[in-house]
């Protein structure tokens, strides 16, 4: 990791002003090691978390979800149901914390934002034509726009893969500045679509893209393309903003997107960001899950562990 | 704060015998002389059993009742009938694995993690391995009917107790011989119960013995002259001991010794991947590996970065509770290696090494170690030159690919390498000069029944594994 060592922050921040540059940069981080990245991935699920530990990791686990809608069958309605879970997921138990946000399309904001008012559950909507990006840039920056006008804080925004893959970096790097720009206050995730990047070196470069430019989350998926978030690209995300911080001193967080289902697989990432990058982003600011069925599995986890017998989904609400 | 609460593997699966006598001719039997030794377990010095002291009589006893069977079973059976035998070995070994797994932690001080995914696993795929050669012999490029050479009188260490068994038991078996087998006297109880499963695959009486006591049983037996092959993995002074004592002789010999690998890292390395590869290179099985990365040549221009990785990555190792599922780093073996690695660390503080561990809590009980780095070494020191078997690192510098084969081969040990780059070519070109018989590419400590494993040099000689490993089993 020559390249970051040896550049100051302000070397960092002058990179997107050429292409050139920014080729030299991306081009010039350390390589991913296919085979080795997916074995720490794969050593890192063995951790057997258990009793206390479990406790405390699926309740942090909760306060990390994104409780995601994105359907075009999505309806006022429906939205309104998925937030008012996100504030109180298990109204059975008035201990168990609230989600980290409810996550919609831009045209739902209003509704949700309704049910959040006054409450520290955030509100992320997706903009820049999700999922595919592939809208002129001037309209990605009217959704973005709209959406914050409509009271979302947060912005799960797309990067350009087709400008990506051509090697177009200072394309990719001028949308995310513009959507920052656009988000105002809103917090930024770039969306890196890690399913179509394919190598692990496409997601490092992305991932170092994105924060350069000002992203303030990366995020791996939109969940709408067949790969989604894999332990091993959520570890080369993590070293990214872990080798980031050290080289500016700018924390960025990490949301994996798309495929946590279960209980166990949101407990391999909490242990996964404890022992890769550390303490500092265990927390629902610095990384967050994109999902929806997972809730409800993390409920039914927490209930067992509370009560010590297994309830039936019956007993958990399905918004 | 993330703590992860202890999650010990239970115990119970296994079940352990007051007192174990010796296994000759398929039945467990008290030694001759009636002499002892206690096997204990490193991570808390309880004793787990009192184990038979096989004498000079004892080894006459397995002698004879394996080349009986050699003669009258083993020899003459077909490839594909010793193949059924070795099959089902494999089988039940899978089936018993979590119960060779606790027990060998026990014994051992390994991380059940390691144990559970590492030993066993290879130790049934060995199995499984030499089981389909039995009836391919002469399909193996040693002639049209290679034959057996007869009685094999194996000694095998203490670091991997019950896979080195399978590595010496089955390809013996599988090319038609019959054995005679000497556990380390630190390590014998999944080498007893793997004779439970020899008895319960029905493995014919005499085929395998296995005979626990100290140097002077494997002393004894590896100069007992009815026997035609002598197989021995362990120290180097040990192994050439060997090597005078069957000079002369008609025993075949392969020998598997020590080491003091370089794991090398070039500035274009996949970084992160590669602080993997020295961690596992060094600090798996607490560094008690003969083919451990135990010296870091690392390419000067990105010292600084790879060490502040490594030392970052080192912060994270769980040392302890061996039976503990989370934990990376277990007990050293016994108080006589602790106390080596000890001598040696302290030398290399001595001769102006500069030595760094990471903050971690050891047991009051039992043998520990923390994993430690040692930089600003150079080939002058100790801990650059002799084999330390413990979880201390040496880190060494190089500015060019030449000077990196340069210091890598700079040792009278040649067992292993390996080399971090992104570069191919490099990698074929490094491979062609590094005077080590494994050299692993961008990974480490890797090992498959069907890749060849040995040394050059002081390391020994011959190959296990693969092909190669039914050579020195064979009367080619």
């Amino acid at each position: 990791m020559t390249a970051t060592t040896t550049s100051a922050r302000s070397d960092l921040s002058e990179l997107g002003r050429s292409e050139t540059a920014l080729r030299t940069f991306l081009h010039g981080l350390p390589g991913v090691d296919q085979v080795g990245a997916e074995q720490r991935a794969a050593q890192l699920s063995t951790r057997s978390i258990k009793t206390t530990a479990k406790a405390q990791a699926i309740d942090l686990a909760i306060r990390m979800v994104d409780l995601t809608t994105l359907e075009g069958a999505d309806t006022p309605g429906k939205v309104r149901a998925l937030a008012a879970k996100a504030l109180r997921p298990d109204p059975a138990d008035p201990s168990c914390p609230h989600v980290g946000a409810v996550c919609v399309y831009p045209a739902m904001v209003p509704y949700v934002a309704e049910v959040l008012r006054g409450s520290a559950v955030h509100l992320a909507s997706v903009a820049t034509a999700f999922p595919s990006g592939q809208a002129p840039l001037e309209i990605k920056l009217a959704d973005t726009r709209a959406a914050v006008a409509a009271g979302a804080d947060e912005i799960d925004m797309v990067i350009n893969r087709g400008a990506f893959l051509a090697g177009r970096y200072k394309e990719v790097y001028d949308e995310i500045v513009a959507t920052k720009e656009a988000s105002g206050d809103a917090h930024l995730k770039v969306i890196l679509e890690t399913g179509e990047l394919a190598t692990y070196d496409n997601v490092r470069r992305a991932s170092w893209l994105a924060m350069l430019a000002g992203g303030d989350f990366i995020k791996t998926s939109t969940g709408k393309v067949p790969v989604a978030a894999t332990m091993p690209v959520t570890l080369v995300m993590l070293e990214a903003v872990r080798d980031f911080r050290e080289a500016t001193g700018r924390q960025v967080g990490v949301k994996p997107a798309g495929g946590i289902k279960t209980t166990k697989d949101a407990i391999k990432y909490l242990v996964m960001v404890n022992e890769t990058v550390g303490p500092d982003w265990l927390d629902p600011d610095w990384f967050r899950f994109g999902a929806s069925s997972l809730l409800n599995d993390l409920l039914m986890q927490r209930t067992k562990l509370t009560t010590g017998t297994y309830s039936g989904p019956d007993y958990f609400t399905l918004d | 704060m993330f703590e992860y609460a202890p999650a010990p593997e239970s115990r119970s699966v296994v079940d352990l015998k007051p007192s174990y006598g010796l296994f000759i001719d398929g039945k467990f039997v008290d030694p001759a002389d009636g002499g002892s030794f206690k096997s204990i377990n490193p991570a808390s010095e309880e004793v787990l059993a009192e184990i038979a002291e096989a004498g000079s009589e004892d080894v006459e006893r397995a002698v004879r009742a394996a080349r009986k069977a050699y003669d009258k079973v083993w020899g003459p059976m077909s490839g594909r009938d010793r193949a059924k035998y070795l099959y089902r070995i494999a089988r039940l070994i899978q089936e018993r694995s979590r119960e060779l797994a606790v027990l060998e932690s026990l014994d051992n001080g390994k991380p059940i993690r390691e144990s559970r995914d590492v030993d066993l696993p290879l130790v049934a795929a060995h199995f499984f391995y030499y089981a389909g050669w039995a009836d391919k012999l002469e399909h193996a490029g040693f002639g049209p009917r290679p034959q057996p050479i007869g009685v094999a009188a194996q000694v095998i260490p203490w670091n991997f107790p019950l896979l080195m068994l399978a590595w010496k038991i089955a390809p013996a078996l599988a090319a038609g011989n019959t054995v005679v087998l000497k556990p380390a006297e630190t390590t014998p109880l999944t080498a007893l119960l793997f004779a439970e499963i020899c008895q319960q695959a029905e493995l014919p009486a005499g085929v395998v013995n296995i005979l626990t006591g100290a140097g002077d049983t494997g002393r004894a037996l590896v100069e007992h002259a009815g026997v035609d092959k002598v197989a021995f993995t362990g120290s180097t002074d040990v192994g050439r001991a060997i090597a005078r004592s069957v000079a002369g002789t008609r025993k075949k010999l392969t020998l598997e010794l020590g080491g003091k690998a370089a794991n090398i890292v070039f500035d274009d390395a996949p970084i992160d991947q590669a602080v993997e590869g020295i961690v596992n290179g060094i600090f798996f099985n607490q560094g008690h590996v003969c083919c451990a990365g135990s010296r870091l040549l690392v390419q000067e221009n990105v010292a600084d970065r790879v060490l502040e990785s490594l030392k970052r990555r080192m912060a994270q190792l769980r040392v302890g509770d061996p039976l503990d599922k989370n934990t990376d780093v277990g007990a050293i073996n016994s108080a006589a290696q602790l106390e080596r690695i000890r001598e040696l660390s302290d030398a290399g503080s001595a001769e102006g090494a500069e030595r760094w561990s990471p903050p971690c809590d050891l047991p009051d009980r039992g043998f520990w170690f923390a994993p430690t780095i040692f930089t600003g070494v150079t080939q002058a020191h100790r801990i650059a030159r002799e084999e330390i078997f413990g979880p201390v690192l040496s880190v060494l510098t190089f500015r060019t690919p030449a000077e990196a084969v340069e210091k890598a081969n700079n040792t009278p040990y040649g067992l292993s390498a390996g080399i971090w780059t992104d570069k191919g070519s490099r990698i074929l070109w490094m491979a062609d000069r590094l005077r080590a018989g494994v050299v692993w590419a961008n990974t480490f400590n890797k090992f498959d029944p069907t890749s060849p494993f040995g040394g050059f040099k002081e390391s020994g000689y011959g190959r296990e594994g693969g092909r190669h490993g039914l050579e020195g089993y064979l009367n080619v």
